[in-house]
């Protein structure tokens, strides 16, 4: 499927590319619907996991942008439960990670995903920082982006006195080295794209 | 790996979770190390492996950062690497697996991390450990651990099975060998391996609640007294979403999650607060044993 010149990557399609880059053949899935039915977050989705590798499989753009724009892709919890249980071993998750990178890079993500995307933009914000997660900052990280000020302000003294939120980031982490892992990885994947 | 259990020595992972919302995990491997005689080298200057968020949306930085873990843990002479949380146990075994098997990813990996990349330590699971030493866990065991569990495994420590080992993928055995090395029962149930919502806690904490819910039903129904996990995340939404499960549940549940760290350390003898049970929400009580009629005891024969 993928060509062997080095070009654009917007003149291949989403399946071409995902086999490259991904190693993952979405060809080999039969529609069998194994993965759909012991997906635990099947019934979030706006499009069942079997349907999103179809989506793929045809190759036509207007399918892959509804593979790109589905909830979908971000309610995915990434148990790895449909590979596990896929007669063709077809790797949905690593399918999934695929469009949820190429859906921001696009700008295609689902609104109603937001406060998903949210989370794991903080989550990563935080290593990138610290070089270690910093639970209290990332929350507060997530707080400022999805305006969720209020959600678990609950169960927040109960962890404190419980000695389960750390008030200050953690040291130890060579944090210098993390952002350049960062900064070098980003750079990497563009360069390996064009 | 040395046969001696007085000089074990196993590279060490400890990963975010357990320098704060999973501190319990932390002091109870800790204090049952030393009563086992492992000593865990913590692995140097390491970083986070970047969890669930990391191979979500940046796949490339979700490698490099077990692998520059591993590095390290190289450098510092050690040939494998212990991660109890299930999450980091999962990333540095799945970075590992794609680094042996793609060039491609190797040769970007090696670019980001700027070095060349040889065999990596082994990476293990905190239920792999101790399975390791099982023999020797028995005879130290002071108090039998009497009580009925439900072994939850949830989905990192087990899949997938290419990566993690396990042969019994839907009904794995290994923590409840250990349940029983340390005198106690574990039921047969159906949610073993199932999702808990893993790192949904925040943003969808709907889902871990439906989910969970459903986990902590067949787990009481089948007359377990506490569920026992090996993973941060498993324990978190489980103890701390417990609210958010039992808005779901009627009756509501009360039962106790416990890490495997935990119950081995009871059976042990150790104190709960060298194990951290006091840092739950879910307050560890259990049922109080009938006592043995005189009748039945061999010594009244």
């Amino acid at each position: 499927m993928s060509s062997h010149h080095e070009s654009s990557s917007a003149c291949h399609s989403l399946a071409a590319r995902l086999e490259k880059e991904g190693e993952v053949s979405v060809a080999d899935c039969y529609q069998c619907g194994k993965c759909t039915a012991g997906c635990p977050a099947a019934e979030d989705m706006d499009v069942a996991p079997s349907q999103v590798l179809r989506l793929l499989q045809t190759e036509s753009p207007k399918h892959e942008e509804r593979a790109l724009k589905s909830l979908a892709i971000w309610m995915c919890i990434g148990c790895e439960t449909c590979v596990t249980r896929c007669p063709q071993e077809v790797d949905l998750p690593r399918t999934m990670d695929f469009l949820r990178q190429e859906a921001l890079l696009r700008n295609l993500a689902n609104q109603a995903a937001d406060d998903v995307v949210a989370f794991h933009k903080a989550f990563l914000n935080s290593v990138e920082k610290a070089g270690r997660l910093f639970e209290l900052g990332m929350v507060g990280d997530y707080k400022l982006r999805t305006g969720h000020f209020f959600k678990d302000l609950g169960i927040a003294p109960t962890m404190f006195f419980k000695g389960k939120l750390g008030l200050f980031p953690h040291g130890g982490a060579n944090k210098r080295e993390v952002a350049e892992i960062f900064a070098r990885a980003r750079a990497v994947k563009k360069e390996s794209q064009t | 790996m040395s046969s001696n259990p007085a000089t074990m020595k196993v590279g060490y992972f400890p990963g975010c979770s357990l320098q704060g919302s999973s501190r319990d995990f932390a002091e109870s491997l800790h204090a049952v190390a030393k009563a086992l005689s492992i000593e865990l080298c913590e692995v140097p200057e390491w970083n986070c492996c970047g969890a669930s968020s990391g191979h979500m949306i940046e796949h490339l930085v979700s490698v490099a950062l077990p692998i520059n873990v591993l590095l390290k843990a190289q450098k510092a002479g050690l040939d494998q690497v212990m991660a109890p949380c299930a999450s980091c146990y999962n990333r540095l075994a799945t970075a590992s697996y794609e680094v042996a098997h793609s060039p491609t990813t190797k040769a970007q990996v090696e670019k980001v991390l700027q070095t060349t990349i040889r065999k990596l330590p082994r990476v293990l699971n905190v239920v792999e450990l101790l399975a390791q030493i099982a023999d020797q866990i028995g005879p130290k065991v002071t108090k039998k651990f009497e009580q009925t569990v439900a072994c939850y495994y949830g989905c990192l420590l087990v899949r997938p099975a290419k990566i993690t080992g396990f042969d019994r993928t839907e009904d794995p055995v290994e923590m409840d060998k250990l349940v029983a090395t340390v005198g106690g029962k574990s039921i047969d149930w159906n949610f073993k391996t199932e999702c808990c919502g893993a790192s949904f806690s925040v943003a969808r904490t709907s889902v871990v609640g439906r989910l969970g819910a459903k986990i902590m039903h067949d787990a009481v129904e089948r007359k377990a007294e506490a569920v026992v996990v090996a993973c941060p995340m498993c324990h978190s939404n489980l103890d701390l979403r417990r609210g958010e499960i039992n808005k779901r549940l009627d009756p509501k549940t009360d039962i106790p999650v416990l890490f495997i760290t935990q119950v081995i350390g009871l059976a042990l003898g150790l104190s709960e607060k060298e194990l951290g049970l006091g840092r739950h929400f879910v307050p560890v009580r259990f049922p109080a044993k009938p006592v043995a009629s005189p009748a039945a005891t061999p010594a009244a024969q």
